[in-house]
């Protein structure tokens, strides 16, 4: 069905299914935006299908008043510092795996297999055991160790793939001319693993921008607050006020849909990254 | 230089799954002093109704989810590998609910489902503008389709990536033999895309297990215990309950559940996925 070169027939059935499924898509999208934009006293009034007849960005105002800009850094510095941290560490380790070909190598590889199959939720009653302890509660650094920490099998896995295919000559001839070990992983392991590091950093980065449950149980002031998290608080907080709940959820969305607009193909082959092979 | 990888992954990952055992066995209500509980919580969590409800209620969700969303990305997945018109208008809007995260998913659908002001009213159709997730016969249903809502752009991904690694030749000799379009799908796309199906189901097995945030934003277990599914018992059984204990347990039987699915599949399936994709051509 995939490649009708030859007798090009137009796939009926795929073609109305693919249509109705992008109507299931659209329709919540479109509700949101418009609802969004509409006042609140007219969220009583109006079709909540139609386009405002007064189109305003005040659910919006009221959303960035609530301190939305703050809780958006806060995700920003959670995301970007746990994602930094996750490729910095599994780089390293994965050159470990990599370079050196025994029993300490191949048990790493296989402690990585095992952590990827670990669920969050099954952990998370002794991480939080474990931040309360350390006085970390209710930090960032509360969210990035354990985010860290999840993503680092997977990374890991995915980084040691893609450094096995770099020639061993390579290597020994860096060695040859003196080099350390530090510098082999600088100056020729980082700039060869860039496309993966992109890649699976993408993922990672997803992962951490819209992860709720270690926000949830981890923090609880409104200083910590992330995202995904203060979409939840919002909802109880501004309660009837749907509008400024919906346009919160709107601007939760917009640095990602940015991402794919830039950069379509990264997005979607760190989506996948690791699973699709 | 594996040190700090090891570090990190070893004390909030490898230490809790071991710490998560020891929970089991103690009585602790999440800021007060540790006691000695040996096997009381598993005693409690092993009987209690509420837990065993939300065990069937996960198996019940799994089995839906899986039944809603394998088909449905699959065929969109082939779709899509096609070269059918507007084929890359389509893939571009298809994968936007990957963008939204799962609390903005149910905050939309909360709105979007309100038996008063959601589109069911718009519309002016008693059969859509039902209290969808105030009624505890549907709200099962409603979070299974707003889980796949979330979730079939990832598997159809996975499915459009399958289809296209197939070989052109097969389709080639099929035509040549007479094979229409029906037969080509059934005889060659689908068979060929064995190892995406098993990847994929598993996928969608073990996420139905673990989902959490989702269902915990949409209907937050209820109503009653309608959606109060393992994961979600778990966390209200510890952070709401204070019951870190049995809450530990509970953990324990999700991380068996998972398991055993996870290896199960992969055993009736008999495949590894060491295995070639273009094996026997």
């Amino acid at each position: 069905m995939s490649a009708n070169q030859h007798r090009r027939r137009p796939n009926v059935l795929g073609t109305i299914g693919a249509w109705i499924w992008l109507a299931v898509i659209i329709l919540p999208i479109y509700y949101i935006f418009i609802t969004s934009l509409r006042p609140r006293e007219d969220y009583y009034s109006e079709n909540p299908l139609s386009w405002p007849s007064n189109a305003s960005l005040g659910a919006y105002q009221r959303v960035i008043e609530n301190d939305f800009i703050r809780f958006f850094l806060n995700s920003v510095i959670v995301t970007s510092v746990a994602v930094a941290a996750t490729l910095a560490v599994s780089l390293m380790a994965a050159y470990v795996v990599v370079r050196r070909r025994d029993r300490f190598g191949s048990g790493l590889f296989r402690v990585a297999l095992l952590g990827i199959a670990i669920p969050i939720q099954a952990a998370i009653i002794p991480v939080y055991y474990l931040i309360v302890q350390i006085g970390l509660y209710d930090t960032l650094l509360a969210l990035i160790l354990p985010s860290a920490a999840f993503a680092i099998p997977l990374t890991l896995l995915i980084l040691t793939n893609f450094l096995r295919e770099v020639p061993e000559a390579l290597f020994e001839s860096m060695r040859m001319d003196g080099a350390t070990e530090w510098r082999i992983l600088v100056k020729l392991a980082l700039p060869l693993c860039r496309p993966a590091l992109a890649t699976v950093g993408v993922y990672q980065a997803l992962q951490v921008w819209n992860g709720f449950l270690f926000p949830l149980v981890l923090t609880q002031s409104a200083e910590t607050r992330v995202i995904p998290l203060s979409l939840w608080s919002f909802q109880g907080q501004f309660g009837v006020d749907v509008p400024a709940v919906l346009a919160a959820v709107v601007l939760s969305v917009l640095p990602m849909l940015a991402a794919y607009i830039v950069a379509r193909r990264q997005l979607v082959s760190g989506l996948t990254a690791g699973f699709g092979k | 230089m594996a040190a700090p990888a090891l570090l990190i992954f070893g004390v909030f990952a490898l230490i809790p799954l071991f710490g998560v055992v020891a929970l089991s066995f103690v009585h602790w209500d999440g800021l007060g002093d540790i006691t000695w509980a040996g096997f009381d919580n598993w005693q409690t969590a092993l009987t209690d109704p509420v837990s065993r409800n939300a065990l069937w209620l996960t198996v019940q969700l799994t089995i839906l989810c899986v039944a809603f969303q394998a088909p449905v990305s699959l065929l969109l997945g082939v779709f899509l590998a096609g070269r059918q018109r507007h084929r890359a208008f389509l893939g571009v809007l298809f994968f936007l609910p990957l963008l939204f995260s799962s609390a903005a998913v149910a905050i939309t659908f909360t709105a979007l489902l309100d038996p008063n002001f959601g589109a069911g009213s718009a519309l002016n159709v008693a059969l859509l503008s039902q209290n969808w997730l105030g009624d505890p016969d549907l709200a099962l249903f409603v979070v299974v389709f707003v889980i796949g809502w979330s979730f079939i752009p990832f598997h159809t991904l996975l499915y459009q990536a399958g289809t296209r690694q197939i070989p052109k030749e097969l389709y080639e000799a099929a035509r040549i033999d007479g094979a229409g379009p029906f037969d080509q799908f059934f005889r060659i796309t689908l068979p060929m895309l064995k190892y995406t199906i098993v990847t994929s189901t598993t996928l969608m097995t073990v996420g139905s297990l673990t989902y959490f945030d989702l269902i915990f934003v949409l209907t937050g277990g209820g109503p009653g215990n309608a959606t109060r599914v393992l994961p979600l018992d778990m966390y209200l059984t510890g952070f709401r309950s204070y019951d870190m204990g049995r809450a530990s347990v509970l953990a324990l039987v999700l991380i068996a559940v998972g398991l055993a699915i996870a290896l199960g599949l992969n055993r009736i399936t008999g495949t590894s996925r060491m295995g070639g994709r273009g094996e026997g051509i």
